[in-house]
């Protein structure tokens, strides 16, 4: 079958469903897929079902769908991000029950193993990793900068659109058709047409051109957001260490996601056009996609890292009550490996025929990013230092943090050697390494965001004991998983092989399964804490909006803060502009007068592209071409359309501003404020009592 | 609202007292500033890709047979042409002539614009009768995946101008008009700048060293 010669459906048939193979060849391997899009199909209908129970359907459009407030756009994308993180978690216990399932060929057939390793690490790096990220910037950053909404509210509802529509593809795949089995890099020429013929390699490309371009918009609406709508009175050098992050993650994705975008594209024209990008023959060259790839893959890592760097210097600061030790180098720090992250990515293939100079440059480029990591670490050390700590649970998760990330640094460090890298690369070691970074480093920092400020958005605190059953689960079973792959990476073990042969792995697969079992716990004990904290929601409300004696301006508002975020736009004086409010006394001030506030009025055209590229994706994949072609137009279309909407802006009349602050002032003033003692009482109503010696 | 010739951002006439609305057309003109730069790295690699291709011939024609360089010279003159139309309609809108003036150079701009895709494609298909199709080597295909992309962005500024144009019939000069005008002649020299380098690199370029 040739693109060109394909029916009303493509090449959509009977057997590209699951239950076709199962009909035909009932085993494990197939019961498993089965199972999978059973889920998949199950998790469809009970959300529908439920949905239509409680007739939520005009709710769900009305105030979620349709909206643009950050707050909110930033909760779907953090709702949509652990839905993704679900899958994830699960398929990487479905691969290590496959490698501890003992020497052979254990229960999933090749061609599954490669594409569990392919959906797991396209899932965890594009549809975790970055919504969450994103979703946590969004609800934060405008509230840090006194801001009203970020800059291109209407484009941010399409960024979410977009990266929902093209997760929504990998779940699509489960039921339809079959994933890559190219892994989340997907080298040509393997994911070339010649190669691999089916729609697997497809579902990745248009994943990731959609995902892309919404990545892009995020990251071009953030950075215009934090150059352009601070506060008056917040310069650069009073922006809180977490904006400072975001901005360097920003100027990253502006810069990164083109080479992604590139090279997919390429990939794509290759396959489908029968171009030569990156074929074996007629002048194809597969070196082009690799360096275009990591061009973007090295910064990406940092783009997400960074965050939670500034995620964790935000937690040390306030749950040491203490300013933030050496914000400047951590400016600095941050800058510094923005820009190193674009001089290192030739160390991804070090094995791969360049010459031993250039290996060595880009070994010493590598290294050299331990030294802006390095200052940070100690930052952060030197935050905690004499500081009154209290063990709170994103405080749990730093500390964990800075001991495990060290250990994922360093173990980067050997790797950026390019000898060594001859001996380990292709080995679970470095499936270690990366592992050690990026769920120290970016998952807990997420989960430390999500329990810090999550009384600011919804108004009560998370429940202790569940975030710190978490804690544990995480941090122990992300020991017992990784640290046994560092062993049987150095003895030779091979990454993604789904079978082995030598014996002497096999104790230490079994410590990784445990390990894999207890990081679900941690999953599931995110999901117990959540349901608990909301059970027991009427003893942990904090409507003053200040549960952790907070620095930054986020605090300064109620909690859940209201859609326009500020009644009267903070004039910043200081880097801790909170704290340093509530020292001089001006905290939760009285204004002479109250203004109308703008806001951009809800819309759907983040729904309709979200459903349209989707439909757009699936006919690609499909070879549907007159489904592509119409979705093409419409969304041109809608585009079109859109832009002749002329009533974009909702007035917030001053006199509601008044009514709704002053209730709030009543509030704050006839609460008592409390000591950082009862911090996870219910006495805790968000008004802290400052510890003011330390504190400033 | 009275508007005025001299303002803090060159070629926008908003009025002189009505610093929302300045605000406003600052934040996006610096948020599409952004995009191009985006968009920028996009071409960048496209020219980088080509620059390592130019020798992956596979044996297929090269520059010297396929390229023809009086055509290329009048594309190059054609868009040129059209910077210059698309700077006078912002002029028009600095100096607060009458919206039809804009108009009319829109129209000009988008006459030059189209002829400028009409005499690519006929290159295109010339080339193809010589056997250079994108499918014949790695060179071609660096071409192909270049010089059309500049191409789909011209098409894109022609829908652009047209539908700018009916909103300026529509909607009159309005801020949010008017800020659009300010992002598309931004992308109109954009458009140029490539054209500079494909010149450069693919044609003079391809010449020289394929």
């Amino acid at each position: 079958m040739t693109p060109t010669k394909t029916g009303f459906f493509g090449r959509l048939n009977w057997d590209a469903f699951p239950i076709a193979g199962l009909i035909q060849n009932p085993n494990t391997n197939e019961i498993v897929a089965n199972t999978a899009a059973a889920v998949v199909i199950f998790g469809v209908v009970v959300v529908v079902g439920l949905l239509s129970w409680f007739r939520l359907w005009t709710p769900l459009w009305r105030d979620w769908l349709t909206s643009v407030d950050h707050k909110k756009i930033g909760i779907m994308y953090i709702v949509f991000a652990i839905v993704m993180l679900a899958r994830g978690v699960l398929e990487g216990v479905v691969m290590r029950a496959q490698q501890a399932s003992g020497p052979g060929d254990g229960f999933l057939e090749a061609e599954h193993f490669a594409e569990l390793f392919s959906t797991h690490g396209t899932i965890m790096v594009f549809f975790v990793a970055v919504p969450f990220v994103f979703g946590v910037a969004n609800y934060i950053v405008p509230l840090m900068i006194g801001a009203r909404d970020v800059a291109f509210p209407r484009l941010n509802q399409i960024s979410l659109g977009l990266t929902v529509s093209a997760g929504m593809m990998l779940m699509v795949s489960l039921v339809v058709g079959e994933f890559s089995t190219g892994g989340w890099t997907a080298y040509p020429p393997y994911t070339g047409a010649a190669f691999n013929p089916g729609v697997g390699p497809d579902y990745w490309i248009w994943a990731i051109v959609v995902s892309g371009i919404g990545t892009s918009l995020t990251g071009i609406n953030f950075a215009v957001t934090i150059y352009k709508l601070r506060a008056p009175g917040m310069t650069f050098m009073r922006l809180p260490m977490y904006c400072w992050t975001i901005i360097c993650s920003s100027i990253l994705i502006v810069f990164a996601m083109p080479p992604l975008g590139v090279a997919a594209l390429m990939l794509a024209a290759d396959r489908y056009l029968d171009f030569h990008f990156f074929t074996n023959d007629l002048g194809g060259n597969m070196m082009n996609y690799a360096n275009l790839f990591w061009l973007f893959g090295h910064p990406e890592v940092y783009l997400l890292v960074l965050p939670a760097y500034g995620i964790y210097s935000e937690v040390f600061a306030t749950f040491s009550a203490k300013r933030l030790y050496g914000y400047n180098s951590l400016v600095i720090a941050t800058m510094s490996i923005a820009v190193l992250s674009f001089t290192v990515w030739l160390h991804h293939f070090f094995t791969m025929g360049q010459s031993a100079l250039i290996n060595a440059v880009f070994g010493i480029a590598t290294m050299l990013i331990a030294i802006p990591t390095g200052v940070k670490v100690y930052d952060w050390m030197a935050t905690l230092w004499r500081g009154r700590i209290r063990f709170s649970v994103p405080m749990l998760y730093g500390l964990s943090f800075l001991i495990l990330f060290a250990i994922g640094g360093l173990s980067g460090v050997i790797l950026a050697n390019p000898t060594v890298d001859y001996q380990v690369h292709n080995t679970l070691f470095l499936v270690a390494h990366f592992h050690n970074a990026l769920l120290p480093g970016v998952l807990f920092g997420l989960l430390a965001a999500y329990n810090y400020w999550f009384p600011k958005a919804f108004g009560f605190r998370l429940n202790e004991f569940w975030g710190r059953v978490s804690v544990f689960c995480w941090t122990g079973g992300f020991l017992l998983t990784f640290m046994p792959l560092y062993f049987v990476g150095l003895l030779g073990m091979p990454r993604r092989s789904f079978s082995y042969s030598d014996p002497s792995f096999h104790p230490f697969m079994i410590v990784a399964i445990i390990g894999a079992i207890v990081i679900t716990c941690g999953l599931f004990s995110v999901l117990i804490q959540l349901w608990v904290s909301i059970r027991d929601r009427a003893q942990t409300r904090v409507p003053v909006g200040d549960p952790w004696d907070g620095r930054t301006l986020e605090w300064s508002i109620p909690s859940p803060p209201p859609a326009y975020n500020f009644a009267i736009i903070p004039k910043v004086t200081d880097r801790d502009e909170f704290t340093a409010q509530k020292a001089k006394g001006t905290a939760y001030p009285t204004p002479d007068a109250y203004e109308d506030i703008e806001l951009p009025r809800n819309t759907g055209i983040g729904f309709v592209l979200c459903v349209l590229s989707g439909i757009w994706m699936f006919a690609l994949v499909w070879w549907i071409w007159w489904l592509a072609a119409i979705m093409t137009v419409l969304m041109i279309l809608a585009v079109i359309i859109w832009t002749f909407d002329d009533s974009t802006e909702l007035t917030i009349p001053a006199e509601e501003v008044r009514r709704d602050y002053e209730a709030w002032l009543a509030l704050v003033h006839s609460e008592a404020a409390v000591d950082r003692d009862f911090e996870t009482s219910p006495e805790n109503r968000g008004l802290a009592r400052p510890d003011l010696e330390v504190a400033t | 609202m009275k508007r005025a010739p001299t303002h803090s951002y060159p070629g926008i006439n908003l009025g002189e007292h009505h610093a929302s609305a300045h605000k406003a057309t600052e934040v996006v003109t610096f948020g599409f500033w952004v995009f191009l730069m985006s968009d920028l790295v996009y071409f960048g690699l496209m020219f980088a890709i080509y620059i390592t291709m130019i020798d992956a011939q596979a044996g297929g024609p090269g520059p010297h047979e396929l390229f023809d360089l009086k055509s290329v010279f009048a594309q190059t003159l054609i868009l040129l042409t059209s910077s210059l139309t698309v700077g006078l309609a912002m002029l028009a809108l600095k100096y607060n002539l009458p919206r039809g003036r804009i108009v009319l150079w829109f129209g000009v701009t988008l006459v030059l614009g189209l002829s400028f895709l009409v005499l690519e494609v006929r290159d295109f298909m010339a080339m193809a009768e010589k056997g250079g199709i994108p499918q014949r080597s790695g060179f071609l295909s660096a071409f192909f995946g270049l010089v059309p992309m500049h191409g789909l962005h011209v098409a894109t500024g022609c829908l652009w101008l047209i539908v700018l144009g009916i909103q300026l019939r529509v909607k009159g000069m309005t801020d949010v008009v008017i800020s659009r005008v300010v992002r598309l002649a931004l992308f109109w020299h954009f458009l140029d700048l490539i054209w500079i380098g494909i010149i450069t690199i693919v044609y003079f370029g391809g010449l020289t060293y394929g």
